[in-house]
C-alpha cells in the first residue's frame, strides 16, 4: 500500500481496521474525536460495527462484552473518558479479556483542557483502575509508529489476554504524516479462541468472570496475572536508542511526541559540541529499566522531559537507582516544549555556556 | 533541506487546506513531512493556523518557534507571527485584508492582493491558493506541478474547482517569483 498522508487519530482507526478488529465502542472528547469520526464511515465498508455508547462507562462495558465472545475491539478516548472507563478496564483486566484502548492524552485534572499533554502517564502504567493489574503500555513517537503498534496492540491483547493501552498526546492525534500499513489482516485470519463464549454447542460453557469469592482461589488468580505480567516484563520490553552509539554528556528520556522534540534538541546541542544522545521508551509498562540503565551508563547527566509535573521521571529515577544524577524538565496544562528551552536545560546540567 | 512554515488566517480562509496541499506535495517529493494544526477551542471567524515541516531528514519537532516562512492570510495573523519569522525567511502577507506591510526589513516580503487576484480567477474562496502559489514561487521549496497534481485529485469530483485553483495557484506563483526576484536585486 502506497504511503498516504493521515491525521494520527485517522492512522490509528485505519490501523485497526487493517488488523482485523471490526467492533469500535466510545463516546466523543477532544482531542481524538477523529479517530470515531473515521470509523463510524470506514467500519460499515468493512462489514463492522461503530457504536457511539451512551457514556465511557458504557463503552467499556460494551468491550468487556465483545471481547468476551472472543472479537477484536476497541475503544479510544482521552483523559476524563478513560477515567471513567477504568471501571470497565479493571473487570476486562481481571476476566482475562484482550482489549485494546488508545488514550489521546490531554491537560488534567478534572475537565482540564483539550491541548497535548503527558499527564495520564500514572494513570496508564501504575493500574487506573481497582485490583492488583496491568495494561501493557505502548508509546508511539510518529504517525507511523502508531499505526504500527496499534496493529501490534492487537497481536499483544490477544497473547496475553490482556488489556492492552496506546497512550499518545493531543499533538500525536492531531498531527498529519506520511503513513503506510505493512500489514493487513482479516477476522477469519485470526487464531481461534477456545476460551471465548461462543455458544457451548458440543463443549463445556465457557465461564468469563472476575469474581473470585473464595481468599484461595483468588490468590491463585492474583498470582497468575502476576506472572503474566512477569512475562511480559522479560519479552515485551521495547525502546529506541538514539545518538547513544559512544559516551554522551547529557541523555535525555523521553516517550512520544516529547521523544521527537528531544531529537531536535540533541541536533542543536550536538551542532554546539555537546554530546547528546536519547532514550525513548516504547512500552510504557512493562518499562525497559535493563536498557535504560545501560544507556544510563554512558551519560554524565540524564535528563528526563515530560508533559506532565513529572511522572516517568520516577520510574526512570527508580531504573537509575542514583548510579546517574536525573534532571527534569516539564511543560503542562498544554503548552510544549520547545527544543530551545530542551537544549538550555541540558547546558545548565552540562555546566557549559552557549 | 528543512523548512518550517506556518500558515495562518481566519477559519474558513483554507489555511488548513492549503498547508495539507504544501504538505502532501512534500511527501510525493519524497520529502519527509508534518502537518500540524492548532486546535485550541477556536469560534467561528476566530484566527486558525497549521504548521508544516519539510525535511530530507526524520522531523523532530512538529511545532515551530522560528519558521522559515509565514503566510498571514489576515491581519491578527501578521500581527502574531512576524516577530517569529528567521533572518532571510518570506513573508506573504495578503494586501487584501491587511493594511500594512511587516515591520521587519530582514525578511522577503511578498505582498499579494489574494481576494482580488481569485476573484479574477474566478472564485473568491480560491485567495488561499493564491497565497500558497505566490510562496511556492518566492521559495520553490515544492514544485507548482506537484500541488497542481494533487488539487486535480482532490477536487476530481469538480472540474470547475480544479480550473480556478490552477488559475489562482499560478497566478500567485508569477507573483512570488516577481517578488523574490526583486528583493534579491
Amino acid at each position: 500500500m502506497a504511503k498516504k498522508l493521515m491525521k494520527g487519530c485517522e492512522a490509528i482507526g485505519e490501523a485497526a481496521v487493517q488488523a482485523g478488529c471490526r467492533l469500535f465502542f466510545g463516546y466523543p472528547i477532544t482531542p481524538q474525536n477523529e479517530i470515531p469520526e473515521y470509523l463510524s464511515a470506514r467500519l460499515p465498508q468493512v462489514g463492522g460495527t461503530f457504536v457511539q455508547a451512551e457514556s465511557e462507562v458504557a463503552a467499556s462495558n460494551m468491550l468487556y462484552g465483545a471481547a468476551g465472545a472472543g472479537c477484536r475491539c476497541f475503544t479510544s478516548s482521552s483523559g476524563p473518558g478513560i477515567s471513567l472507563m477504568q471501571e470497565g478496564i479493571s473487570y476486562i483486566a481481571g476476566a482475562e479479556l484482550p482489549v485494546v484502548i488508545v488514550n489521546i492524552m490531554r491537560g488534567g485534572p478534572g475537565l482540564g483542557g483539550i491541548l497535548p499533554s503527558q499527564s495520564d502517564y500514572f494513570q496508564a502504567v501504575k493500574g487506573g483502575g481497582h485490583g492488583d493489574y496491568r495494561c501493557l503500555v505502548l508509546a508511539p513517537s510518529t504517525v507511523q509508529e502508531a499505526a504500527d503498534l496499534v496493529q501490534d496492540a492487537f497481536d499483544l491483547a490477544d497473547k496475553y489476554r490482556n488489556p492492552v493501552m496506546v497512550l499518545g498526546d493531543g499533538i500525536m492525534g492531531q498531527m498529519m504524516e506520511p503513513v503506510e500499513f505493512k500489514r493487513s489482516v482479516r477476522p477469519d485470519d485470526l487464531p481461534d479462541k477456545p476460551w471465548a463464549t461462543t455458544g457451548a454447542k458440543g463443549r463445556k460453557p465457557n465461564i468469563i468472570n472476575s469474581l473470585y469469592l473464595k481468599a484461595e482461589e483468588l490468590e491463585a488468580h492474583n498470582w497468575k496475572l502476576a506472572a503474566k505480567y512477569d512475562e511480559m516484563a522479560r519479552t515485551e520490553c521495547r525502546h529506541e536508542l538514539w545518538h547513544l552509539d559512544g559516551d554522551v554528556d547529557v541523555l535525555f528520556v523521553a516517550y512520544g511526541t516529547v521523544a521527537r522534540i528531544c531529537k531536535t534538541a540533541i541536533d542543536a546541542l550536538r551542532g554546539q559540541g555537546v554530546r547528546a544522545g536519547l532514550f525513548r521508551p516504547i512500552t510504557l509498562f512493562p518499562y525497559p529499566g535493563n536498557a535504560l540503565i545501560q544507556a544510563a551508563e554512558k551519560a554524565k547527566h540524564v535528563l528526563v522531559s515530560e508533559m506532565s509535573c513529572g511522572q516517568m521521571v520516577e520510574d526512570v529515577r527508580y531504573h537509575v537507582a542514583g548510579r546517574r544524577p536525573v534532571g527534569f524538565y516539564g511543560r503542562v496544562g498544554g503548552m510544549i516544549m520547545t527544543p530551545e528551552e530542551l537544549v538550555s536545560e541540558a547546558r545548565k546540567l552540562v555546566g557549559t555556556r552557549g | 533541506m528543512h523548512t518550517e512554515i506556518i500558515l495562518a488566517g481566519f477559519g474558513g480562509q483554507g489555511v488548513l487546506l492549503i498547508g495539507k496541499l504544501l504538505a502532501y506535495a512534500g511527501m510525493k517529493a519524497g520529502r519527509e513531512v508534518t502537518w500540524m494544526p492548532a486546535y485550541g477551542p477556536e469560534m467561528r471567524g476566530g484566527t486558525c493556523n497549521c504548521t508544516v515541516v519539510l525535511s530530507d531528514r526524520p522531523i523532530g519537532s512538529p511545532i515551530s518557534k522560528s519558521p522559515h516562512a509565514l503566510l498571514a492570510l489576515n491581519l491578527p495573523s501578521l500581527d502574531k507571527f512576524e516577530e517569529a519569522v528567521r533572518p532571510e525567511g518570506i513573508v506573504v502577507v495578503n494586501t487584501s485584508l491587511i493594511n500594512r506591510l511587516p515591520n521587519r526589513t530582514d525578511v522577503t516580503v511578498v505582498a499579494v492582493p489574494a481576494n482580488e487576484v481569485a476573484i479574477e480567477c474566478g472564485s473568491p474562496k480560491a485567495a488561499n491558493m493564491v497565497a500558497l502559489g505566490a510562496y511556492l514561487g518566492a521559495s520553490g521549496v515544492v514544485q507548482l506541478d506537484h500541488v497542481k497534481a494533487i488539487v486535480t485529485e482532490s477536487f476530481s469530483a469538480k472540474p470547475k474547482l480544479v480550473e480556478v485553483n490552477h488559475a489562482a495557484l499560478a497566478r500567485g506563483f508569477a507573483l512570488g517569483q516577481a517578488a523574490a526576484t526583486a528583493a534579491v536585486h
